[in-house]
């Protein structure tokens, strides 16, 4: 057993441990938050996505004694409370980005992930940032609108015709969902 | 899945890690980002009995320009290289290629040295590093070494590593923000490349068609002959040994080393 002192949502935590354990189920099954979803298990799906130290990561392929003596945010640390929503959390709400609600506490920590480094981005760049998290319900429209509105931006103005690239960062043509890059176009 | 038990240790400087390795170094396993290693382990693919984290080691996270090379230490991480000013302006194609791997969560934690010693044909960074002509620094208690990338490799998921030895630094020559390309293809988001091509300088690394990350050889002698883009992207396949498989049979693959390289030379061009 190894011991570890994790902060989750600004609070001390504390608990002998097998090395093995990942964090995503010292989480839910140490610490008893919930919130985090196990979805796929195999790094694909994102639903167990949390912050650590402030970066979005994926709690069912880190290991708990790797976040030792470090700050884990879930989305149970996010609101004050129901009334008092993050602004994420909220815009979610208001743009109705889900449905049976398994992804999104993963898509909301990858949310607020992707807009500490990128605050306001294009309707592109929040599917490529979002590109880690699946979700099985909403065929991702009204995340990404929800995205937008959280970061200020107005989802009708954004997420139009002009927001769907059709070419690539390269000027290429986009023809899959590869990547084309280089220098000088 | 959860891994089979382990012990556990994290040391705090590469010397400690170094020493771990010496005296544990058959029964041990470096957990660098752990996104190619925890989910063999959860498979039970790997079961080290010992897990040496080197995650956490400052000393290996860095990005330095050093003469006509930048330094990058092997635990700098993906995002790190997409994010670097300097990597942006020095070796571009490097950023534009960490850019590329898995998805945001995973570029938090993957690290250069941990992909390139992974040694997977179809990771991306290895084969950018081979069109680079970088160089792999390993450590171990007997001391340093500098292994061109041209012979780290030796099959899939095998190098020359001794296993007392650690990747400490990857360096790579400055090549300036013009003349560079990545093509990868892939038919879902988030996926590792059927086939990849990174362009530099006249140089074609190709991810995905053999064993170990290759050069398009005989695209670069063509190329260096005089030859157009269109012929010498006709020979991006030569010699090369891909793998069949859900995504691509061997002749596929090799029509789109064709296709990719066509794109990453006339992309590279400008
Ligand atoms: C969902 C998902 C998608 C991915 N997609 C891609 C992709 O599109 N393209 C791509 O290229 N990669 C992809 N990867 C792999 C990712 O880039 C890994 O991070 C990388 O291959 C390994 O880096 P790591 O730091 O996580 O290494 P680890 O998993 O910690 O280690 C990998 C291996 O290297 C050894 N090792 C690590 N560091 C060192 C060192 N400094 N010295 C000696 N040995 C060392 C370890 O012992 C282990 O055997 C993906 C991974 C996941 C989980
Ligand atoms: S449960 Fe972790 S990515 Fe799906
Ligand atoms: S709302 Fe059901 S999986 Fe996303």
């Amino acid at each position: 057993m190894t011991k570890v002192q994790i902060t989750v949502n600004g609070e001390a935590t504390a608990a002998d441990v097998e090395p093995r354990l990942l964090l995503a189920h010292y989480l839910r099954d140490t610490v008893g938050l919930k919130a985090t979803n196990i979805g796929c298990d195999t790094t694909s799906c994102g639903a167990c996505t949390v912050l650590l130290d402030g970066e979005s990561v994926k709690s069912c392929t880190l290991l708990a004694v790797q976040a030792d003596a470090q700050e884990v945010t879930t989305m149970e640390g996010l609101s004050a409370d129901g009334e008092h929503l993050h602004p994420v959390a909220a815009a979610f709400r208001a743009e109705h980005g889900l449905q049976c609600g398994f992804c999104t506490p993963g898509m909301v920590m990858a949310t607020v992930s992707l807009l500490k480094e990128n605050p306001t981005p294009t309707e592109r760049e929040i599917r490529e940032g979002l590109e880690g998290n699946l979700c099985r319900c909403t065929g991702y429209h009204n995340i990404v609108r929800s995205v937008i509105a959280a970061s200020g931006q107005d989802p009708d103005t954004v997420q139009g015709l002009n927001g769907h690239a059709e070419t690539a960062p390269s000027g290429g043509v986009e023809v899959a969902p590869g990547f084309s890059t280089g220098s000088d176009s | 899945m959860i891994p089979v038990g382990f012990d556990y240790e994290r040391p705090d400087s590469v010397d400690g890690a170094l020493a771990l390795l010496a005296e544990r170094g058959e029964d041990a396993k470096i957990l660098a980002g752990g996104h190619s290693l925890l989910p063999v382990m959860k498979l039970r693919l790997a079961a080290p009995e010992l897990v040496i984290d080197i995650g956490r080691i400052a000393e290996l996270r860095y990005i330095r320009v050093d003469g006509d090379e930048v330094a990058i230490g092997a635990g700098t991480r993906h995002h790190d290289l997409e994010a670097s000013a300097e990597i942006a302006a020095e070796v571009p194609l490097l950023g534009a290629v960490a850019r590329t791997v898995g998805d945001p969560q995973v570029r938090h934690r993957g690290t250069i040295g941990g992909s390139l010693a992974h040694a997977d044909p179809a990771s991306d960074l290895p084969a950018a590093v081979l069109a680079l002509g970088g160089t792999v620094v390993l450590r171990s208690p007997r001391g340093e070494r500098s292994v061109p990338i041209t012979d780290f490799y030796t099959g899939v998921f095998s190098t020359v590593m001794e296993p007392d030895e650690l990747v400490v630094e990857i360096r790579v020559p400055r090549t300036g923000t013009a003349g560079w390309a990545y093509e990868k293809f892939t038919r879902r988001a988030n996926d590792w490349a059927i086939v990849g091509v990174a362009v530099v300088d006249g140089r074609v690394g190709l991810v995905n068609m053999g064993q170990t990350p290759l050069r398009a050889s005989a695209t670069e002698a063509a190329l260096a002959g005089g030859a157009s883009i269109d012929e010498a992207a006709a020979l991006a396949a030569e010699g090369t040994d891909p793998p069949a498989d859900l995504a691509g049979t061997k002749a596929y693959r090799a029509h789109l080393a064709r296709v990719l390289t066509k794109r990453a030379l006339t992309t590279a061009q400008g």
